[in-house]
């Protein structure tokens, strides 16, 4: 049993990709260039619609002369590389304790109930995968639900519906918190910084 | 130095040692499982927890430097609990199924749950299960058993030098594969067995033959190379049931090649049992009377000129003396112990061996192969050049096919061309080889096993004269044998005297008589007109061509001596008999000498060795290396463009012993087909 | 309370310009080049002299820190890796730092890289902050092409890089030699200590690890004078401090205020109060999932600073509160903490890799109630047996919330197990 896909694919970076390798190489002491294999397996994530197969792996090792057990390791190691194919919008749901004192159990039930997913699954149209994860750091907007790259906050069952909702007829939602309040002050506005001062 | 006190005990210990380490020469055991002293430090295991004064936890001794004033406690309460939490984690994912696990009776963990373990489980949870990984025909893998000590993944990317073993995911998910499960493609990958503490990784050819408290240990030398590796064959009744490495820091550390491990169902295979002669063009069994009488019958009359005799590369010292001597008493010059036409001489003896010794490796700091692959030809060798490497400031160049051997070196050329670029001092790996204070050469049997070879040992001779290879304490110059009986038989004068014929004169079908003993890297096709009488203990090449076949025995079934390429000089012992009628070597060869009429004068084994130190008085400094005198050897010539070839074109299928084995055969097939090069055989 | 003028995160909320030009109008980069002058020696002894303890969670004071690195090279480069993987559950401090004042951090990279000797700064941010990592990007080179950072840094005539390298999903990468492994490409797997990062860290050189507040608070302490920072807060526990506060409040936030705030003063002032009011708090984790919660009784009048919390046998850690209130299955809430630890437990050692799954096992079936009373016994007693024999601080971060709970709740756990029990039988 392999933890990783062979798709009989070639995988290259386009060549603006080999353009921003070679930048985040060049981040790293000379010879040290093992330090770009977290960078460049996002890269090529992102160009494979964000999950790694068996030859976007291999390109990465070849491309930094680094043995390809050891990229193995670092992609099996990390949460954020996927190592099968995900939907086109890819939920990460947070679940941890933050969240979870916020209703996250309440956004679990949208995904099974509403798409028809549960941890793990992706829809048959593939539009959405549901994962859960960890704390994603923005415990004061919970509960959250990263989609793609975004964070979607302050979420109950209803607001996240609606965020579904507008990504499945092809609208993007803003993200950022999802009820009236701007980023992570109190609702209703600042207890602080209220003061004029310098420059603000 | 820093002065700790362990356990009330005052230690002085030198820089750089562990606290664990100190704690030994203060007499306090401490149990471990991650530790190893060859292999780099994880800390992993927290089975060698000890408590610190003034440090507000457990210290892992294993990671923790001897600090002067030190104070160590190994016998505390809490040390005793931290050992007794160690051992419950690791045993509440372990399967415990000693009773069908081969580690059984010597496993690590069953030893350290007996003496630190709690005796009762409170683990209640479901255990985890892990699926097993394919790591190839050597090694059977229990996953679920395994306790992620990762000696195995230390010892590949550090002592094997290959990246293919790795531990993939996190947390209590984390399993130790290969990459896509991929067979281990390294000739040192058994060592993973030994090295594994539990039975996660044990030996597949091995899987539920024996039980460790069955067998009877015998400790003995490898042979299937030059290295002269130390081993303990495990034997029960008729069977070597297995080969393990034994502890010899000079020789092979504690590591053993997986040709010299796994071998060992060739020693079943394929054994000529009993006296063959040939009668209608057919090979019939016979007795030895029978035999012996057919040899006399021949030899009668036949002039010496017309005699002569090849000794193969497995063959021990006694049998090549008591070879040679009769050789002698029959007054035939035909007699030689380089089957592979090696252009070695005998004139002087440290211009044939691998004069720096193998722990020497580690002094060097400058490194030229010519016409080697140490990888293939000498594995241990090659782990003792990659250990230098790492060690830093260590250059390398070649000269010959360029293969991987597991280190980074500079790539000079192909042929004797660049050789004699070099030894001119026209190349700039000349000035490396000038500036370093200890350079070494080592010459592969693929430089000299050639129609030029002399002239091409005279540009090696040349560089280690002018290069300063060799001075008072150090020599540079290295010859890396890949027969076991080879330095014995040059030793020992197995080389064609005035006007005798080499192998590869004696292989054209021109004498009368020819005997064979264990010579089977050969060329027999040549040899219809000659009588042949084989003696050895497989079916391969030499047999094939016998006129008689005298069985004699494996190396694993008498008391005898190998020189190794170093020219140490070391014992094997029997472990089992020789199968039906197979006997001892030399006592054949004695027999033989009676029923000529040609005596030879010895009746013990015992003599036999008298005659030896007399010839070659280093014969009696068992287990030393008897350095050599640095002299005049090899005469130059002319050198032809001919790239150097590699002698040995599959690792796994070098001899007889591993012909006949079926779990070479598979090594053969599964490797080449990992390296894309078709077939096994042609490896 | 504190004043609005000894705020040093004027945009925490992301209302004002976040780029160059607004930094600098709130005072960033101000005449960077006269802190500079100031000399390494100088830097170190003010920041100690400030009492700033690191904001990261341990509390380890920053100018010391800095003063353990190597004063000469011996030939090595010496680098600052700021710890911007923040992940700690409760914790969402560091991000509006990033995102809001990205400057502030790069500024204190500059000053506190020169302090240090060091001639880089790598930024090691969390995988999941996309657009955090967007903006630090965006300002990094802002500073570049305005010369505050580069060849000659803001004029001081000192050389200073910085670079942002993104992790990939794995708390125990803010564990600083675990990542300083993952910025070397391999997995966030902590190192043996000795040696300390100051010998031997990234690459195999001398490397200090400084959380990202720590290190954006520097600038504005040397700017505004030692004492003024130390004049904040209560001896060893002064200054200000970024607090986070989650979970059941009528209004969850991020706040600046002073160290030493009693924590019901900093709930009900910035966070609405708890849900249900005051009474309905059933229990807080004061700072970040690693510590022990506190009951209701302690809640009423601890002050929120690291002695304060110590001992109340819990920890300031990273000042990230997180509220319950009297609806909480707090069993569940600590299950949940312990499912995070076994998630997140890298596998290297044996105490973490098995006992954070077990634990988590037992947290289950005590959630339920399918256990035996003798079972938090031996529960408390295998989080004991991983708690301080690891390799690093996860062992301990995962025994402490657990231990915590049986401490204050223990009656809770009990009664569900014979509830359970009850209805079983019925």
């Amino acid at each position: 049993m392999s933890q990783v896909i062979e798709t009989g694919k070639a995988f290259e970076f386009t060549a603006e990709n080999v353009e921003k390798a070679k930048k985040f190489i060049a981040r790293y002491p000379e010879g040290r260039q093992q330090s770009a294999v977290m960078p460049l397996l996002d890269l090529a994530q992102r160009q494979n619609e964000n999950w790694l197969s068996k030859e976007a792996l291999e390109y990465v090792g070849t491309f930094l002369d680094v043995p390809y057990m050891r990229v193995l390791e670092v992609a099996t190691f990390y949460t954020m590389y996927n190592l099968k194919p995900v939907g086109k919008y890819f939920l990460q749901l947070c679940r941890t304790t933050p969240c979870w004192l916020r209703g996250s159990d309440d956004l679990e039930a949208v995904c099974k109930n509403k798409l028809g997913i549960t941890n793990g699954e992706t829809t048959e149209d593939g539009m959405f995968s549901l994962l859960e994860v960890e704390c994603l750091g923005a415990c004061v907007n919970a509960p959250i639900v990263q989609i793609n790259d975004d964070f979607y906050e302050d979420l109950n069952a209803e607001n996240f519906e609606a965020v579904l909702d507008k990504l499945a007829s092809g609208d993007v939602p803003p993200k950022g918190p999802q009820i009236d309040r701007v980023n992570s002050a109190p609702e209703g506005g600042p207890t602080t910084l209220l003061e004029k001062t310098e420059g603000a | 130095m820093p002065t700790l006190t362990v356990d009330g005990v005052e230690v002085t210990v030198d820089p750089g040692t562990t606290v664990l380490q100190a704690c030994e020469e203060a007499g306090a055991e401490i149990p471990r499982f991650c530790y190893h002293e060859r292999l780099s430090i994880a800390g992993n295991c927290r089975m060698c927890l000890v408590e610190m004064e003034k440090a507000p936890k457990l210290v892992a001794s294993c990671a923790m430097p001897a600090g002067d004033g030190m104070v160590i406690h190994t016998n505390t309460q809490k040390v005793k609990e931290g050992r007794e939490g160690a051992m419950e984690f690791l045993l509440i994912n372990h399967p415990l199924d000693c009773p069908i696990c081969d580690q059984g009776g010597e496993c690590d963990l069953q030893d350290q749950s007996m003496a630190y373990g709690s005796g009762s489980s409170r683990y209640d949870e479901l255990k985890r299960a892990v699926s097993e990984k394919n790591m190839g025909p050597l090694i059977k893998t229990t996953m679920t058993r395994c306790i992620h000590c990762t000696r195995c993944v230390r010892f590949a990317t550090e002592v094997a030098g290959v990246e293919d073993l790795g531990a993939i995911n996190r947390g209590e998910n984390m399993e130790i594969t290969t990459y896509l499960e991929q067979a281990l493609d390294s000739e040192l990958s058994g060592n993973i067995i030994d090295l594994c503490p539990v039975g996660a990784l044990t030996s597949k050819p091995y899987a539920f033959t024996a039980r460790p408290w069955e067998l009877s240990k015998t400790q003995s030398v490898d042979v299937l190379d030059a290295v002269g590796a130390n081993i303990r064959v495990d034997s029960r009744g008729k069977e070597v049931m297995r080969f393990l490495p034994r502890l010899n820091e000079d020789v092979n550390e504690e590591w053993l090649s997986d040709r010299s491990r796994f071998s060992y169902d060739g020693l079943k295979a394929q054994r000529l049992d009993t006296p063959y002669v040939r009668k209608d063009g057919k090979l019939q069994p016979a007795s030895w009377g029978e035999a012996f009488d057919v040899i006399a019958a021949k030899l009668d009359g036949v002039d010496g000129a017309n005699i002569g005799a090849i000794a193969g590369d497995l063959v021990c010292s006694e049998s090549m003396k008591a070879l040679k001597d009769l050789m002698d008493l029959l007054e035939s010059p035909n007699i030689d112990c380089r089957q592979d036409g090696a252009a070695l001489t005998t004139e002087n003896r440290a211009g044939y061996l691998f004069n720096s010794t193998i722990a020497g490796i580690e002094e060097a700091d400058a490194l030229l192969i010519v016409g080697s692959n140490p990888r293939h030809e000498a594995a241990l060798i090659n782990a003792r050049i990659r250990k230098r490497w790492k060690m830093g400031n260590f250059p390398i160049a070649l000269i010959g096919e360029q293969v991987d051997l597991t280190y980074a070196y500079d790539y000079l050329g192909a042929g004797p061309a660049t050789l004699k670029e070099v030894a001119e001092g026209k190349h700039s790996f000349a000035e490396t080889l000038k500036k370093a204070e200890r350079p070494m050469i080592i010459v592969g049997q693929g430089a000299l096993s050639r129609n030029d070879g002399a002239a091409v040992l005279a540009l090696t001779k040349k560089i280690a004269d002018e290069f300063g290879l060799v001075s008072d304490d150090w020599n540079g110059f290295n010859v890396l044998h890949t027969a076991a009986a080879r330095v014995g038989g040059l030793d020992l004068g197995l080389v064609p005297g005035e006007n005798g014929k080499s192998a590869k004169e004696m292989l054209d079908g021109s004498l009368d008589v020819l005997f064979l003993l264990g010579a089977d890297e050969i060329d027999v096709s040549n040899l219809e007109s000659s009588f042949v009488i084989y003696q050895g203990s497989h079916g391969d090449a030499g047999a094939s061509a016998a006129d008689v076949i005298l069985p004699g025995a494996a190396y694993t079934e008498k008391d005898a001596t190998w020189v190794n390429t170093e020219g140490r000089v070391q014992l094997g012992r029997r472990a089992i008999f020789p199968p039906g009628d197979a006997r001892e070597d030399w006592t054949i060869l004695r027999a033989l000498s009676e029923k000529l009429g040609k005596t030879l004068p010895y009746n013990t084994i015992k003599e036999l060795r008298e005659k030896m130190v007399e010839v070659a008085p280093h014969f009696a400094d068992i287990d030393q290396v008897t350095a050599a005198d640095w002299g005049s050897f090899a005469t130059e010539g002319a050198i032809d463009d001919a790239p150097f070839i590699n002698p040995i074109t599959d690792y796994y299928l070098t001899n007889p012993i591993s012909r006949s084995s079926r779990i070479m055969a598979e090594c053969s097939t599964t490797f080449s087909k990992v390296k894309g090069e078709g077939t096994g055989t042609n490896g | 309370m504190l004043k609005d003028q000894d705020r040093i995160f004027t945009n925490l909320y992301g209302i004002h310009d976040w780029k160059l030009a607004g930094a600098k109008s709130r005072g960033v980069w101000d005449n960077t080049k006269a802190l500079i002058e100031m000399g390494q020696d100088g830097i170190i002894d003010a920041m100690k002299e400030s009492g700033l303890r690191g904001r990261g969670g341990a509390g380890f004071p920053t100018g010391l820190k800095w003063s353990f690195m190597p004063k000469e090279s011996d030939g090595r480069p010496s680098y600052l890796v700021v710890n911007a993987d923040e992940s700690e559950p409760g914790t969402c401090k560091d991000r509006e730092i990033m995102r809001f004042d990205p400057h502030r951090l790069l500024e204190g990279c500059l000053v506190a890289g020169f302090a240090m000797r060091a001639v880089a700064a790598y930024i090691y941010i969390r995988g999941e902050f996309v657009q955090e990592a967007i903006n630090l990007e965006i300002a990094i080179q802002e500073a570049y092409d305005d010369g505050l950072i580069g060849k000659n840094a803001s004029g001081s005539g000192y050389d200073f890089d910085i670079y942002l390298h993104r992790g990939a999903g794995a708390y125990i990468c803010g564990e600083e030699t675990a990542l300083i492994e993952s910025l070397e490409g391999n997995k966030g797997q902590p190192r043996l200590k000795p040696p300390f990062p100051a010998n031997v860290g990234v690459w195999g050189c001398p490397s200090t690890v400084n959380n990202v507040e720590s290190i954006a608070v520097a600038p504005e302490i040397l700017r505004r004078g030692e004492g003024w920072f130390s004049g904040l807060g209560r001896p060893n526990n002064t200054g200000t401090k970024l607090f986070c506060i989650s979970g059941h409040v009528n209004k969850p936030c991020n706040v600046e205020e002073e160290m030493g705030i009693p924590l019901k003063e900093l709930i009900e002032k910035h966070a609405g109060g708890v849900r249900g009011g005051w009474d309905n708090l059933l229990a807080i984790i004061p700072g970040g999932s690693s510590v022990p919660l506190l009951p209701k009784s302690i809640c009423d009048d601890i002050l929120m600073d690291f002695d304060s919390l110590r001992d109340a046998q819990s920890g300031l850690g990273t000042a990230a509160v997180i509220v319950m209130d009297k609806s909480t299955d707090v069993i569940r809430a600590i299950e949940r903490l312990s499912h995070f630890y076994k998630h997140e437990s890298c596998g290297q050692c044996t105490p973490c890799r098995e006992g954070t799954g077990w634990m988590w096992r037992v947290m289950q079936r005590l959630v339920s109630g399918d256990a035996e009373v003798e079972e938090i016994d031996m529960l408390i007693n295998v989080s004991k047996r991983i708690e301080g024999h690891t390799i690093c601080a996860l062992g301990d971060a995962a025994a402490w919330p657990i231990q915590g709970l049986v401490r204050h709740f223990r009656p809770v756990i009990e009664e569900r197990i014979k509830s359970r029990k009850a209805s079983k039988a019925a």
